[in-house]
Order: C-alpha cells, then sequence, then structure tokens
C-alpha cells in the first residue's frame, strides 16, 4: 500500500535534503563517496524513519533494532540520516572527515551514537547481523537486525559465509539490504566479476527475496514490511538503485564511486536537488 | 615426573564454571568443538553454543554483533586460521569497534603436532598484538589457564587466548594470582634473566635450576601476558643482570621475544638473546620431536645462558 499524499511529501522532501548533505560534505572534505550514498538514500531513509526500532536520546538501548553498513564507505548518506533522525546534530555533517571530528570517512561504532559497528573493510556486516540475531533469538527478544551491502561488495567470499549462517540459523529477524546500483570502484559489476541470477543465488542460500525498484519509496516501505512478514527464513530485499542517483552527471558512472563534487559542481548538483 | 593436564581441558573446565555464573557467557566455534573441548560447554548449555561452520571470518563477525548485543562472547578456532584468515574481522569488526570479544586461539604452538605445518601456529601471537586494544594472553599450563579464562571474562575489551592441546606438566600452582598484564617471578637470581611465556615456563624453570647448580644465578620471569607487557619487571630484572634470554613455542619475530627487545631497546639496554622458532614453519611430528627439532628445551637456554656471560660451552 502506498504512503499517504503526506508521508509521500515526507520523504520526497527527506530525500532530496539527504542528498544535498551528501553533495555537500563530500565537497566540504573534499574527498567521499557520493556515488553509492545516493542510491542509498530511499533505502536507508524509510529504513530509519518507518522501521527502524531505536531512539536517538538512548542510542545503545538494549533491545533497540541495529543496522550495519556493510559498504562503510557510504558514510555521507548515513551519517546524514542518523543526523535528521536526531542522533547528533545536522550541523556537524559539515566536519565530514575533519581531523579533529568523529565522523570519519568510514564509521567507527565507537564514537558516533546510531553505529552499532565500525566498517569499512568490505564484506563484514552481515556476520554482525547474525550475531544481534542469533542473541534475539537466545534472549527472546523482537529487535530486528539490518544489514546494507553493496552489490561490488558481493565478490567477499564472507558476505556468502554469513548468508549461510543467517540461512541455518532460521534468522527471521535479519533482512540484507542489497544496494544493487550495478556499478563498482573501478567499472560497472557486470565487468568486473558479476553477481548476475542474485535473487536466485539468495533463494538457493535459503532466503526469501524480495526485489524492488530501490527509489520508489512506497516500494522500499513494503519490501521492508514483507520482511517483517516473512517468518523461519531470513529476507534479502535486492533493490534496483542508480549509483549517483538525483544528479545528472553523478549518475549510473563509476566516476562518482570516489569522487567529490568541487564548487562549481556542488552548484549545479545543489540546483539539481532544490 | 610432574602432573601432566592438556591446557584446553583447563580452559574448558573454566568456561563451564563461569558459564553456570553467568548467563551472558556465550561459545562459538568453527567446527572444531570436539578438538577445542568446547563440546564440553555445549553439553552443559547448549542453547548458548554455537557451532558456525568451517568458516573463520564469519566467527569473529557473528562474535561481534553478539557482543553489540551484550553478550559476552567466546569465538574459539584453531589458532592459525583464526588469527590469519579472520585478521581483518578482528581488526575493524572486534577492536576498532571496540567490542569485548574474547578470541580463543586452539592447537597453539607444537602442540597440533603430527598435523603439520599448516595446523601449527607459529605467528598468531605476532598477529595478534600488532593489533589496537588487543591483549594478548599465553598461560603455561592447564592450572593458569583456568584463571586466565576468567580473569578473560571479568576484562572489558578484546582479549586473544592461546590455547595449547596436549598434556604438558602442570608447574604453576592454583594459589599464585593470576593478574593481566602483570608477570610472575618463579626464580630471584642476579646473573642472567630468563623470561619465558606460555609452556616454555618448564622448560625455563628446568634451565634455571640447573643453571643454579652450575653456579649461574638466573632470574626467571614468566611472562603470561604478552601485551600489554610488565614493562617494569623486565626493567627492573634487566637492570639487575644486565643478560636476557627470552623463550616462546612461536616465532622470535613479532612475540615474546619481540616485545622484550622492544622494552630494553628503549629503556634498559641489555645482552638479549631470543629462542623460539627461527623464521620457519613447522613439520609432523609428536610434540616432543617437535619441541627437540626447534630446540625449545633447557639445555639450549643453558647453553645460551652461558654463552652471554661468556663461559666457556661444552656441547
Amino acid at each position: 500500500m502506498d504512503f499517504s499524499k503526506e508521508k509521500g511529501e515526507f520523504y520526497n522532501n527527506l530525500t532530496k535534503t539527504i542528498r544535498r548533505h551528501i553533495v555537500k560534505m563530500t565537497n566540504h572534505a573534499g574527498s567521499g563517496h557520493p556515488g553509492g550514498s545516493l542510491s542509498a538514500t530511499e533505502l536507508m531513509s524509510v529504513l530509519f524513519f518507518e522501521h527502524m526500532n531505536v531512539d536517538p536520546d538512548n542510542p545503545d538501548w538494549q533491545d533497540r533494532d541495529c543496522f550495519f553498513l556493510s559498504k562503510g564507505h557510504c558514510t555521507p548518506v548515513f551519517y546524514s540520516v542518523l543526523a535528521e533522525k536526531g542522533f547528533f546534530p545536522v550541523e556537524e555533517l559539515m566536519t565530514f572527515r575533519d581531523v579533529d571530528g568523529r565522523l570519519h570517512g568510514h564509521p567507527c561504532g565507537e564514537h558516533i551514537p546510531g553505529v552499532d559497528i565500525s566498517s569499512g573493510s568490505l564484506g563484514q556486516g552481515l556476520s554482525v547481523a547474525n550475531g544481534v540475531g542469533l542473541i534475539a533469538k537466545l534472549d527472546g527478544s523482537n529487535r530486528r537486525s539490518y544489514c546494507m551491502i553493496g552489490d561490488g561488495e558481493l565478490q567477499e567470499g564472507q558476505v556468502w559465509e554469513a548468508a549461510m549462517t543467517t540461512a541455518h540459523y532460521n534468522l527471521d529477524n535479519v533482512c540484507a539490504i542489497i544496494d544493487w546500483n550495478k556499478i563498482q570502484l573501478d567499472d560497472f559489476v557486470e565487468n568486473v566479476k558479476g553477481v548476475k541470477n542474485l535473487g536466485d543465488k539468495f533463494r538457493a542460500f535459503g532466503w526469501h527475496v524480495v526485489e524492488i525498484d530501490g527509489h520508489d519509496i512506497h516500494a522500499v516501505n513494503e519490501a521492508y514490511k514483507e520482511a517483517k512478514r516473512t517468518k523461519g527464513r531470513p529476507t534479502a530485499i535486492l533493490a534496483h538503485t542508480v549509483k549517483g542517483k538525483g544528479v545528472s552527471f553523478m549518475e549510473d558512472t563509476h566516476d562518482w564511486h570516489g569522487m567529490a563534487p568541487n564548487d562549481e559542481q556542488l552548484e549545479i548538483a545543489l540546483k539539481e536537488l532544490a | 615426573m610432574a602432573n601432566q593436564e592438556a591446557p584446553r581441558k583447563g580452559f574448558a573446565d573454566a568456561l563451564i564454571r563461569l558459564g553456570e555464573k553467568h548467563d551472558n557467557l556465550v561459545v562459538l566455534d568453527a567446527d572444531c568443538a570436539k578438538s577445542n573441548m568446547t563440546n564440553l560447554y555445549k553439553n552443559r548449555f547448549p542453547e548458548r553454543f554455537f557451532n558456525i561452520g568451517i568458516s573463520e571470518c564469519d566467527l569473529v563477525g557473528t562474535a561481534a554483533g553478539m557482543a553489540v548485543a551484550g553478550k559476552v562472547p567466546f569465538a574459539n578456532a584453531y589458532a592459525n586460521f583464526l588469527t590469519g584468515r579472520a585478521f581483518d574481522q578482528m581488526r575493524i569488526s572486534v577492536c576498532y569497534s571496540n567490542n569485548n570479544v574474547k578470541i580463543v586461539g586452539h592447537n597453539a604452538g607444537t602442540s597440533a603436532a603430527q598435523e603439520g605445518a599448516t595446523h601449527l601456529p607459529l605467528e598468531d601471537i605476532s598477529l595478534m598484538r600488532s593489533l589496537p586494544r588487543m591483549t594478548v594472553i599465553v598461560p603455561a599450563d592447564a592450572v593458569e589457564m583456568e584463571k586466565a579464562v576468567e580473569a578473560a571474562y571479568y576484562h572489558e575489551g578484546p582479549i586473544y587466548l592461546r590455547v595449547g592441546k596436549l598434556p604438558v606438566p602442570i608447574v604453576t600452582k592454583k594459589e599464585e594470582p593470576f593478574k593481566i598484564g602483570k608477570a610472575i617471578k618463579y626464580r630471584e637470581g642476579s646473573d642472567i634473566t630468563i623470561i619465558s611465556t606460555g609452556i616454555m615456563l618448564d622448560e625455563s624453570l628446568k634451565a634455571a635450576d640447573e643453571l643454579e647448580k652450575q653456579g649461574v644465578s638466573a632470574e626467571l620471569l614468566h611472562i603470561h601476558t604478552i601485551k600489554p607487557i610488565d614493562k617494569e619487571a623486565i626493567i627492573a630484572s634487566a637492570a639487575k643482570t644486565k643478560h636476557v634470554i627470552t623463550v616462546e613455542e612461536h616465532s622470535i619475530i613479532g612475540g615474546l621475544g619481540s616485545a622484550v627487545a622492544e622494552v630494553l631497546s628503549e629503556s634498559q639496554p641489555a645482552i638479549l638473546r631470543r629462542i623460539g622458532t627461527n623464521d620457519r614453519f613447522g613439520v609432523s611430528g609428536k610434540m616432543d620431536e617437535l619441541l627437540d627439532l626447534f630446540e625449545l628445551r633447557a639445555h639450549r637456554i643453558i647453553s645460551t645462558a652461558n654463552e652471554l656471560l661468556g663461559h666457556r660451552v661444552t656441547s
């Protein structure tokens, strides 16, 4: 079911705000990863504002839902969503990658409220998500554990070790979100080491699979609901996205995987995101 | 002959005792529960034991998630696969995230014996020592192992615990206090300092006693915590004796010998000889045969001491 008109408007504004943060933060730092942040914006926004059971005033509350950004380089979108959700001041976003700040290039679990694990070395998030899922089952807690993985990241073997664990232990409280933007650092994923038939891969590993347009907020919302409804096995949301989504010159190219816009480029981007 | 016991048995006994008291203690293994004796914990607390399968990276990551969820996980696997393969998971998901995970490396040193080079961890201490926030503990025998497991549980933060498989002599005493980071002085002496870790305490005690008979006064420090290392004890002893020998069932590169060398060269220059495996792989053999082959024996400590002190060495 679609969001109400008001909700739709809210997410339209929120995702634009977050995309503006992403380009501004990377411009401020002169480095960072806008491409994979812009592709994950709807997925992260709807997750944190609609589904995650968290309390920004009490970020370490024991029964909270957990989120693990396995594609750890996409801090611009992660930090922006956390700030907008109230985990830390929005103004702090403009300290991104500063030597005296805490918003490091890749997230540090120890220092940033709302960040449940440090990440940045690819492939590690799903194992951690499973750890929370296993303990939730042991403790009889309803908490859920989410993990966002990049499509290029699926080349890391640990992802598949972990995918076996999730399914083996029937962790229906674990949800993997694949930001399937088709592009990695060097090139298109299919040119580097393809991940074709991804749905079949996850199904073969024992997962329930939902395939959606990752920029359609209604579809994203329904996918998270379906993941919650699915019992007895974990759910993988395969979200087709566009790398660099929302900024014309960043879309669908590996050039903007890890490059920051200069001042003129920022101005154009902000106009497009107005 | 002294009583013998497998360090892994001391490990398993302590784990179960702690499990009875603390229901936040969870145990993971990478399909080596029988060998690592974590199956004893599994039999006692089946719901708090997780076989993650033959996947050390996933094992360590899962343990990190359990720590995020408030548990105290003990993640077990063979030491070389655990520290070699899952090094990056320990670096990011455990240490950088400051998660309270206890990493337990089994089959330590020569105790994988006839399995051969692939299974003989002679580099694990070196790897673990380099990780920020990681505490590295290498107990001498099953009795000290029990105390180390307890201390590891109550310590807040990542720990690497090295556990041997095969029976070795019990040389430590139950009543001896165990404090992470604190060396234990087993012999008082003035001519030379022997610093041992792990099961090498046994051969070091034999060497110190034999040296005493030969008229050499050897001080013996047992370092069960390689990191943080007890600098004060090392400096105080080296200041007195000026001659130091380190003894470890591990490569001389990066382990106890290197740690002591760092302390001495920065604070208390002394002549140092490191006894351990010398930049090489293991082979198949009985544990005793391997200890002979690597010369991890009292006679080597004695001859090294005599050489250091300028005595004529007879072979």
